[in-house]
């Protein structure tokens, strides 16, 4: 429960809001999918998912979007800067399971950056698996997280890679529409595909149903669900959905064990 | 030989999936096959729309102009969709542009002909009006939720 103390080695803008650290963590190791607490000294404390390669030697990458106190100060940290860090903690991707499977990643937003680490280990592995898509919805073309990296995935893997946005101007020449659109384009066989999801919930919402409609049986449908982290560790309750505690119990979780508490309104 | 080439045009096109042959004949006998090159316009907002598109092959971008912020691009319609519904309802005049992004063939249907025919066959007007409302449920659907913009910041 006791945070360490890591610094800043690095900071990159990603958008208008978002920004990447790299963060001197004692090579702390992580699975795909996984969290750490981050501790701005004096403000607050709050999970942030590690959004680099968990086989890559080095720093630990988050990807932070300023939408809060303790947020837009993580973001405002300069290289040498210190925080607090705890962690990992939570599920996982399944991404060894899902090997001799087709793969469906479906992000939306910032949800790409968790499932970076998982798209990370699929191209390191490629082989291993059937066909890959990668279908990423965000709001507009200035808002696409990654961009150099998409394009590399799209250029040098044996990779699908479908990017939509809500509303463009005329200098964006992709799709224009709901990431839910895309799972139509993207080729897999529904038998034999596992599908990640992590975005906001309304949208894994829809986009569960679009690939269930698609024939994606629910038990190969994973999400990464959200709520109000505190303790991390599964004490304080704070995080509870329904009978689960996401913060123990996900946040990666299997959509047929959450789907009927996805649409009740209380949680 | 050209409407025969078209009736297995718009039967093997995925909006009319499963349609009934003489239904596709009936379609076919108001079609004809038009091109688009990159950056031309199918149709601008305020034209009458006496016209629907199969999409063949290529992509075409849905804008609409705002004022001091240039045409906005809310929808892009690839192949195997349909471009255009403004052709079901009065007054019969199109609400948005929409501009060919890369080179596009396309099934143009004639919207008068389709809508006399289906008036005049109520089975075919039947099923064409459910084709052309599951559409119209799905983009209404997708509409709601880019209008509640889910990726923003206060999302």
């Amino acid at each position: 429960m006791v945070p360490f103390v890591a610094r800043v080695r690095a900071r990159r803008r990603e958008t208008r809001d978002t920004w990447t650290l790299a963060i001197d963590a004692g090579g702390l190791k992580f699975q795909p999918g996984q969290f750490n607490m981050l501790y701005a000294f004096g403000i607050g404390e709050i999970p942030v998912s590690v959004s680099g390669d968990p086989d890559a030697p080095g720093p630990l990458i988050h990807t932070v979007r300023a939408v809060g106190a303790v947020s837009d100060a993580i973001t405002r940290l300069k290289p040498g800067a210190a925080l607090g860090l705890r962690g990992p903690y939570g599920t996982s991707w399944p991404v060894a399971e899902s090997r001799g499977n087709d793969v469906v990643v479906v992000a939306g937003g910032l949800g790409l950056a968790p499932l970076r680490p998982a798209i990370y280990r699929l191209l390191a592995e490629r082989s291993r698996y059937g066909r890959i898509a990668v279908l990423y919805g965000t709001r507009s073309p200035a808002d696409i997280l990654f961009p150099r990296e998409i394009e590399t995935w799209r250029r040098q893997r044996n990779v699908e890679i479908e990017v939509t946005v809500d509303h463009a101007d005329r200098i964006w020449l992709g799709h224009v529409g709901v990431v839910t659109k895309l799972i139509g384009r993207a080729t897999f066989d529904p038998d034999h595909t596992v599908a990640l999801i992590c975005g906001p919930e309304i949208m894994m919402r829809f986009t569960a149903t679009a690939l269930k409609a698609a024939g994606v049986a629910p038990e190969r449908v994973y999400l990464s669900l959200e709520r109000n982290m505190k303790c991390a560790v599964g004490q304080c309750g704070h995080c509870q959905f329904g009978p689960t505690l996401l913060c123990r119990d996900g946040a990666v979780m299997r959509y047929d064990r959450v789907q009927p508490l996805l649409t009740v309104r209380e949680l | 030989m050209e409407v025969r080439g078209l009736d297995r045009l718009i039967c093997e096109h995925p909006f009319f999936a499963g349609s009934a042959p003489e239904h596709c004949e009936l379609i076919g006998g108001c079609a004809r096959n038009v091109r688009f090159d990159a950056g031309q316009y199918l149709f601008r907002e305020g034209e009458p729309a006496d016209e629907f598109f199969l999409i063949r092959h290529g992509r075409v971008a849905l804008e609409m102009m705002a004022p001091g912020r240039g045409p906005l691009r809310f929808l892009t319609v690839n192949a195997g969709e349909i471009v255009g519904e403004s052709w079901l309802v009065p007054p019969y005049r199109w609400i948005f542009d929409a501009q060919a992004l890369e080179l596009t063939r396309a099934v143009s249907i004639d919207a008068r002909c389709l809508r006399q025919k289906a008036e005049e066959n109520h089975d075919f007007g039947y099923e064409m009006m459910k084709r052309f409302m599951a559409m119209l449920v799905e983009r209404l659907h997708a509409a709601q939720l880019q209008m509640l913009d889910v990726y923003g910041s206060d999302a």
